[in-house]
Formats: C-alpha cells, structure tokens, sequence
C-alpha cells in the first residue's frame, strides 16, 4: 500500500500537466472548459466498433488517461446502449456489423446523439465502400458528427464530443434528461 | 524442414526468413505435414489464389515453420470442384483457415466442419470474393446468419451469448459460453464481424499502394505489418534496405511493442480490480505514443515503414530524447511491477486463471506472446533475425505456467528488454559514422513472383504472402496474423474458470480481431 501511494504522490495530478504543457496539453485545458460549460453534466456513451482496423479504438481509449481524463467530466463509456446519451462508431460499417449497428442505435433511447470517428467512418477510409463493407457510418445510422483523421488523435476525439453537445438542438439532451 | 526423403523438390522462396517452397499431390500433402509436425513444425497460414486466369485452377498454399525456416507447400487443384485433404488431425488451427478459405475462395477441404467462418449471408453462399471473375452487386444486403453453435446439455446448463458489440471499447466479437452456476463448460467463438475485404482491395494497388492498408490491417500492429509487407516487396525486388531503414524500423517495432505492453499491462491491473494500474499505465503509454509523433508525425507510427525503407529519418535532438525517456521508462515500469507483484488481490486474480500447459499450447500451435507464456520459446528476433535484429542479440522472455500471471510477466520483461534495444538502436542511430539515407527507390519487381515477410510483431509472428502482378502492381496479397492460431487457445483457455474471469483471461490474450476477421 505505501508503495501505491507513493507512486500517486510522485505521479500527481497530470490532467493539465504543469509546468510546461505540451501543446495537445493546452488544447484538452480548453476543450474541457468548452465541455463543462455546455454540459455541465454527465454525458454517456455507447461505443461501437463497426470494422475498424482498431486504431481508432487505441485512440478512444486514449481518452480515459489521466491527461484527457473524460471521465472527470462526467464523460462515461456505458456498457449498455439503454444507458447511453450518444453512441461513437468507427469503422466503416463492415456488412457482417451493419445489423448490430442499427440495433444497437435503435436500443439507445431518444433523442440520441451520433459521432462516428476516423476516415473510415466518413467514408473517406482505406476500408470504405467495398463488397464486405458500407460507405459509412452516416450510410446505416443518422449522424451528427464525424471526426476525421486516421486515426483521429484523442484531442480531435474531444473537439468531437464537444461539436456533437454544441450543436443546435443537441444541447437538451442530457439536461433534459437529468431533471428528476 | 527437409523435403527430400519424400521425394520432394524444394526451391527458394524469396522472403525476410530463410524460406523455401515445395509442390506436393494431394497424398504428398498431408505426409508432409504429419512429417513436418514430426520435426516439431508449426503451422503458420493456410491461403488459396485463383490461378484459373494462367489455366491452372487453384492453388492452396500452407506455410510451415521449424527449426530452419519457412517451407511453404503449394497444392494444385484443378477446377473449383476438386477437395484438398482436411490438416486439422495434424494441426488443429488449421480448421478456421480452411474454413474461411472457403467462404473466400470456394476451395474446401475433406473436413468434417463445414460451417462458414468469414461468411455471414452478406453475400450470396455461392459467390466467392477472392476469385479473379468475383463482382459485387450493390443489390446485396447486410445479413445475419444462424451459426450453428456447439451445445452442452445436461442438469442446470444454460448459455450466455456475449456481443458482438462489447461493454467497453474493444473491437467486435461474439462468444457463447455453456455455464453451469458461475463455471464454464465450455466457450465458442464466433468471429468475422469485422471482415471488411482487405484482401480483394490489395488486388487493387500498385505495390506502393499496398504498404498503407498493410499498415491498416490492425491498428496495434501496423509497424509489424507494414514491415512484413515491406519485406516481402523487398524479397521480391531482391533490395536490401540501408543499414540506417533497417534500425529505425526496428525503433519503430520496439516502441509498437513497448505501448502495447504498457496498454495491455495497465488493462489487466484494471480488470483485475486495480484501478491504479490503468492510471498509471495509460500515462507512460500516452507519453511514448506523443513521442512517436513528435519524432515520425504519426502516435501509433502509420506508414512510418514503406517499402525500400522508411519515410523519414530521425532527427538528432528526437534519438537524444528517446534514450533519455527509456532510461526514465526503466525505473518506472520497475517500480510499478513491484506493486504489481505485491499486491495480493492482484495476483489472486491473476494466478492460476485461463491456464493453457506447454503441452496443450504445443498440441494447438499457439504463436508469439501466449505461446513464450507457455513456456515455447519461439520469436523470429532470435530465431531467424533480419537486420538489425542480428546485431541487436535479443533475449527472449518466457514463462512455463501460461496463466495470466505469466502473459502478465512475459510483458513486463519483454517491455523492459524493448527499453534496452530502444537504447541499443538509438546509439547507433546517433553514431555519425551510420550513413543518413533511409530509403532506396522501389525497383520495377518482377512479375508473377512470391514473396513473403515474416516479422514479430508484439503479438507474434506477422505474416505477409504477396504476389506479384504486372507494372509494379499486387495480384494476391495475404496478411496472416498470429491470433489466428491463438483465438481457438483461450476457448481451452477459460474452462473451468468462472464467467467473471473471462475479460481477465481475454485481455490477457488481447488478440487481434480485425488482423483475424480482414
Ligand atoms: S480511420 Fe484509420 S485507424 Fe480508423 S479504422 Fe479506418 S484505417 Fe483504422
């Protein structure tokens, strides 16, 4: 146990890493503002691989560390998509997961948001559009977002979320769903 | 392996491993795998080709490794009709290859497990994707098939069906499990969710094309795939790359496998129940792959390999840092395994469960990472070094119990010897005397020429079978992937273990989905 709490102690709170940021360090700071001012409160995601080559699933991950730290905005990856605000998709919806996709969108309750991830999701990818896959994600499931790169860096990944809560409309989401 | 005394001619094979290739009959096949297995050959792939456009059929080619390379046996068969012999009594993982073979090709073994593998009913049943005169039709819709699942029966059995999509951000997969109260009596895969036809579009690209979607055949490994393709083009144009490609794609490698360690290393802790594992794993991983992009502009290395090199070179003050940061990454993952080890929750969890014996590992053909955990001391880096991996004298890390204790030791020794080559090669990246070009001009390869790259990748042995077509373009290309020959260990894996144990156990594996499913 006193090793453990050492090492928290020498490691301490990196989510805005001082003292010299790297630049990606500057940008999360900011985006985190963004979202907490927009949100304000929890948001829920259900994360769906729809054939992707896992490198946008590297990056997705990346977000829970402790220097994108979404979980520390009240971002969570749910296990359910019955408990999910938004699903985020990579992938360019492989036919063999085009049902699994639509069902689990179905499965997300009203209103619902969608931010599909990478180039393959926006139909710009190396595996977009062939006899074992659709054109995009945006071809099976309404879309709100996409985030482009390959794979899209966790800060793209962050400007993401907070494109998807900004936008007209999609704001009410999660407040309206918190009232009691 | 040594063909000869079944009357066998071997010939060369051009490729990044000592590598040789033999034509066998139907009868010849299967002796000379039972001999090869004798000789303690594994299997590695199984892949066909459509050859029906020279008038030549099909041909069904298996690659085998031993103790003195490759041998890859080539089998003919003369119209769609004609059956090769089923290789599963002799190497069990051959069963879900000849499957999808099937499903891509329409070439079948003699076996008795006819089921689809990579097919869903996306397509129909008798069109097959891989075959020079396949065309899609945009009329196809996205269907669902009945897989036709093993079942136990018997008093307070039940099943539980897990995915395809999964709690968490993992990649697509579904998994049936025969439960009585928390035990498993058994687990069947059913994978190919992800198959997005990465072989048909090689067919394509030109050569130079072809290096990107190598890199993207499984985002973790990308430098291991874009090196084997490299390799195999490399073969093929008979190049050999500059002494200074050849160190920073070993770089590359190094630090591909090192932040799949420190990744997996803190998943693990965290399934495990200890978040502080992920915490602190999750930075020393997030700080390697901003160093990857500050030194070659990509955080996971994509299209850092090309063939004839690599894009670009590595600047001074980037090699400084990077050997300073190993030196800093040393005592830190020291540190952590020290709490690891002591901590007792942790290693309840992680002792004795989703054990797989030496002798079983063997009998299944596992490859790479599982496989050292069992105690099968096999990796190309000591085997059948490429350069640089000849100069760099890799030591090997093994375990003998194959638990996830051990696929938890073997990462750490394996992240910590990557730290020491990371050393190694930055020193000679920075030795003025190493001369600076990085990468030759791709010559005109010859075509209709083989070639093939083998590289070990940071789960295991990645392997690239490429063809050559004409004006410099690709005619069949197959990646094959070592969790090929490891997805069908875990289902032996989690018996007896108790349904809670699973994430544990699989992360532990953490194989490839998409390198398998293509
Ligand atoms: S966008 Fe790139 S990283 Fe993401 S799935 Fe497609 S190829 Fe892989």
């Amino acid at each position: 146990m006193y090793h453990v709490l050492r090492q928290i102690l020498r490691t301490g709170i990196r989510t805005e890493a001082p003292p010299a940021p790297a630049p990606e360090d500057v940008v999360a700071a900011r985006l985190h503002e963004d979202i907490l001012r927009i949100l304000g409160r929890a948001l829920t995601i259900r994360y769906v691989d729809a054939g992707s080559c896992n490198g946008c699933e590297l990056e997705a991950q990346a977000l829970g560390n402790p220097y994108y730290n979404v979980e520390g905005l009240g971002i969570r990856f749910v296990a359910s998509p019955r408990h999910a605000d938004a699903l985020m998709v990579s992938g360019p919806v492989s036919k063999h997961m085009a049902i699994a996709l639509r069902r689990t969108w179905n499965a997300a309750p009203d209103p619902k948001l969608v931010i599909a991830i990478g180039e393959c999701a926006c139909g710009r990818g190396i595996h977009s559009g062939n006899y074992a896959t659709l054109d995009r994600v945006s071809s099976v499931i309404p879309v709100d977002v996409e985030v482009p790169g390959c794979p899209p860096s966790p800060t793209a990944l962050l400007q993401g979320i907070l494109a998807a809560i900004a936008r007209p409309g999609a704001q009410a989401i999660p407040n309206e769903r918190a009232v009691p | 392996m040594n063909v000869a005394p079944l009357g066998l001619a071997a010939a060369r094979l051009p490729a990044g491993v000592p590598a040789q290739r033999a034509q066998v009959s139907s009868g010849q096949f299967l002796t000379a795998c039972r001999l090869a297995w004798e000789q303690r050959a594994q299997l590695v792939a199984l892949w066909a080709s459509d050859e029906r456009d020279r008038r030549r059929g099909f041909c069904v080619r298996v690659a085998l490794e031993d103790r003195d390379g490759l041998m890859v046996l080539e089998h003919w068969l003369p119209g769609e009709d004609s059956r090769y012999p089923d290789l599963t009594p002799i190497f069990p993982a051959a069963n879900r290859m000849q499957r999808s073979t099937y499903d891509l090709m329409g070439i079948g073994a003699e076996a008795d497990d006819q089921r689809p593998w990579l097919w869903m009913a996306s397509w129909p049943i008798d069109r097959f994707p891989l075959r020079r005169d396949f065309e899609a039709s945009p009329l196809w819709e996205p269907g669902q098939e009945e897989y036709d699942f093993v079942r136990v029966e018997g008093d307070g059995v039940h099943e539980i069906p897990v995915g395809p999509v999964h709690a968490g951000i993992i990649e697509p997969g579904h998994f049936r499990f025969q439960i009585v109260g928390e035990k498993v009596l058994r687990l069947e895969e059913r994978l190919g969710y992800t198959h997005k036809g990465v072989e048909k579009r090689f067919e394509a690209m030109t050569l130079g094309e072809g290096a990107k979607l190598a890199g993207r055949i499984s985002g973790d490994s990308t430098v291991a795939y874009a090196w084997a393709y490299a390799q195999a083009v490399e073969s093929i144009a008979e190049i050999v790359v500059p002494p200074r490609a050849a160190w920073l794609r070993a770089l590359c490698l190094e630090r591909e496998r090192l932040a799949n360690h420190l990744g997996d290393l803190g998943a693990l802790g965290n399934d495990g129940g200890f978040a502080f594992g992920l915490a602190q794993f999750s930075l020393l991983r997030e700080d390697l792959l901003r160093a990857n992009h500050a030194a070659f502009g990509h955080r996971l290395l994509m299209d850092a390999v090309v063939p004839g090199g690599v894009a670009r070179d590595l600047e001074i003050v980037q090699a400084l840092a990077m050997r300073e940061h190993a030196n800093r990454l040393r005592a830190e993952i020291a540190e952590l395994r020290g709490i690891y080890d002591e901590h007792a929750g942790l290693q309840d969890r992680f002792r004795n469960c989703g054990a797989v014996g030496a002798e079983l590992a063997g009998r299944l053909g596992m490859q790479g990472l599982a496989a050292r955990a069992s105690g099968i001391g096999r990796d190309l880096r000591c085997d059948f070094p490429c350069a640089p991996y000849d100069a760099l004298g890799v030591n090997i890390a093994t375990a003998a119990n194959g638990d996830v204790a051990a696929r938890v030791a073997v990462r750490f020794d394996e992240a910590l010897e990557s730290l020491r080559l990371i050393e190694a090669i930055t020193a000679q990246l920075l030795d003025p005397a190493l001369a600076r070009d990085v990468a030759l001009p791709l010559p005109d390869a010859p075509e209709q020429r083989l070639g093939i790259g083998y590289v070990e990748g940071w789960r295991g042995p990645v392997l690239v079978a490429l063809e050559t077509g004409p004006g410099a373009t690709i005619r069949r290309c197959h990646p094959h992937d070592p969790s090929w020959s490891n997805w069908p260990a875990i289902e032996h894996a989690v018996i007896g273990n108790i349904v809670p144990d699973f994430p544990l156990i699989n992360k532990s594996f953490n194989l490839s989905y998409s390198g398998h499913d293509l």
